[in-house]
């Protein structure tokens, strides 16, 4: 059968939910081989092989740490060259993205870059893809070389399918052009113990409402009585309120999860380009012609101060 | 010493207007204004700093790749301070993908001579974010991209990267290619002398011969990849909305309990 290529993506051997999410899509097309890199790239070989990864090509390096997109490029190339796969499926991270893009280039292929969802087509993989802030849904196809495709998180649900998973060694020779870019120094983002933004199942989200720095422990307190990842619309991150790695919208991240609220957010399309394709959609604003209002599935018009902790009560207790 | 900035910009459709597609499944340009990427005007902000900061001698050109309109998105960037523009216009251009568009950016910028490209993280319509990078593998320079701080010293360019996981340092040796966030810092507006300058500054007009790029290689014909179908999202069939009368967080979380998220 066909294989399929998928880009791990993990951190020291602990593989993130969106790669787990492609190897069920990869199943659709053929019989998933995972290429992990760096330091842990082994490790993570019993999670890929529960989930269906036939076999876990590693190869460890500190290049891949140490120098800027090109290292994991290079791998990739060396294991489509190794594989011959029908598809090459990666992560739509920022980082992935440039990854794939770089490969689709090297190996004379087409690329398609935040699907959310793939099947099988008559002449390979056909992705579907939303565009113009999620008014329009698309199905491309690549039409020349071997499709490489990134998958936006939350486009399929993880399903356990035990393969054999067998590691095998990736063997990789780095260009100099590997070593181009440096990265000098490093600092790990702290951890806020919350759900990562892209990934999680509920997402609450501030914006100009909030007023103030101080006030988003009530969007925080919100979130965690619901173990959610709290988000921010431009207004809110542009006043310094919230980090811009929170930020929901065009410019920062783009979520589509299961729940998304909405608190003193008034909608603008910069914002709903980032959320329009959540699941259920809730508002709290003050302002009832809020553009945000024509998104949701529910709708409270008030003072997001009186309404949002009266809801993290209510979920405490009924959460007991 | 003397540093060639060229920075890439891109006219798209206004994301307030109704954007749709046309019968071959390519973006509608006649039914919606177009304007400069609004996270190109980073782009143009980061180079006009760069040149600000720099005891050399820095010349910055605009390059766009576009129709005829695709030259207000030049004019903007001319009046925020660039020194130069080139427009690469051919009708065989009509539909190109990233990867045919990352082809003639490269040869429009070796064209016109770099030691440095700038770019926006990504563009506001397709949003992909990897022209950048496509860009600087045609180009076989390092890639320094997704900056939120950017600087330029004695032949490096170096700045910081924050992702998800952690921030990152990066240096590279010029030529590069850099691209910027939304963070790197605000645009500036153009002032009244740097519009009435602009009207006087240089615009190239370019086209695929004059890049040796053959009309094949690029278009929807070139395409690596091909729209099968568009289709306008179903409009959200209306929501249920409350009025907060003491007892919207209740009814609220009534709601939520219901859906089973709770």
């Amino acid at each position: 059968m066909a294989e399929v290529l998928v880009y791990v993506d993990h951190v020291d051997g602990a593989v993130r939910k969106p790669t787990l999410e492609l190897l069920t899509l990869a199943r659709r097309i053929g019989e998933p081989v995972a290429v992990a890199l760096g330091s842990g790239a082994a490790g993570t070989a019993a999670v890929l092989a529960e989930h269906g990864a036939t076999r876990v090509l590693t190869h460890e390096a500190a290049d891949y740490a140490d120098y800027l997109v090109v290292p994991k490029v290079e791998a990739l190339e060396a294991a489509v060259a190794a594989v011959s796969p029908v598809a090459v499926l990666v992560p739509s991270s920022a980082e992935a993205k440039e990854v794939a893009a770089r490969l689709a280039l090297r190996i004379g292929s087409g690329i398609i870059t935040d699907a959310v969802d793939l099947e099988a087509g008559d002449s390979g993989p056909v992705a579907t893809q939303s565009v113009f802030a999620a008014s329009f849904t698309t199905k491309s196809v690549v039409v020349k070389g071997t499709p490489v495709i990134t998958v936006k998180p939350n486009s399929a649900a993880v399903e356990p399918a035990a393969a054999a998973g067998a590691v095998e060694a990736l063997d990789v020779a780095f260009s100099e052009k590997a070593h181009g870019t440096k990265v000098t120094a490093r600092t790990a983002r702290e951890s806020t113990g919350r759900p990562e933004l892209t990934e999680a199942a509920i997402v609450v989200s501030g914006g100009r409402g909030v007023n103030g720095a101080e006030n988003f422990s009530v969007i925080e307190a919100l979130a965690d009585s619901l173990g959610a990842a709290v988000g921010a619309s431009r207004a809110a991150v542009d006043a310094g309120w919230y980090p811009h790695s929170n930020q929901v919208g065009q410019t920062g991240k783009s979520v589509s999860p299961q729940l998304y609220i909405a608190s003193g957010i008034s909608g603008a399309i910069q914002h709903r380009a980032g959320m329009q394709t959540s699941k259920t959609i809730v508002a709290i604003n003050k302002d009832p012609e809020a553009p945000i209002f024509d998104l949701v599935d529910y709708g409270v018009v008030g003072d997001l101060f009186d309404v949002v902790p009266q809801l993290t009560e209510e979920v405490k207790t009924r959460k007991g | 010493m003397s540093l060639r900035i060229v920075v890439t910009v891109k006219y798209v459709p206004d994301a307030t207007g109704d954007r749709h597609f046309a019968d071959d499944l390519t973006v509608d340009r006649d039914d919606v204004d177009g304007l400069l990427s609004e996270l190109d005007e980073y782009a143009v902000e980061q180079a006009l700093q760069i040149s600000e900061n720099s005891d050399d001698d820095v010349e910055i050109t605009v390059l766009t790749v576009g129709p005829e309109d695709a030259k207000d998105a030049l004019r903007k960037a001319l009046s925020m301070g660039a020194d130069k523009a080139i427009h690469v216009e051919d009708d065989d251009l009509h539909g190109t993908d990233a990867i045919g568009t990352s082809l003639v950016l490269a040869k429009a910028i070796e064209k016109a001579g770099f030691d440095l490209v700038v770019s926006g993280m990504a563009s506001t319509d397709g949003t992909a974010g990897i022209v950048p990078a496509l860009v600087a593998e045609r180009l076989g320079v390092p890639q320094v991209t997704l900056l939120s701080e950017v600087a330029v010293e004695g032949g490096t360019v170096s700045g910081r990267r924050d992702g998800d996981a952690a921030s990152e340092q990066l240096e590279a040796s010029l030529p590069a290619v850099v691209s910027v966030t939304d963070q790197s810092g605000e645009a500036r507006y153009p002032s009244f002398k740097g519009i009435m300058a602009a009207k006087k500054k240089p615009v190239e007009s370019w086209d695929l011969s004059d890049l040796g790029i053959e009309a094949e290689e690029v278009g929807l014909e070139g395409a690596w990849t091909k729209v099968e179908s568009a289709a306008e999202r179903p409009a959200r069939t209306a929501g249920t909305i409350v009025k907060d009368e003491g007892e919207g967080g209740k009814q609220l979380a009534e709601y939520l309990a219901g859906q089973k998220f709770i």
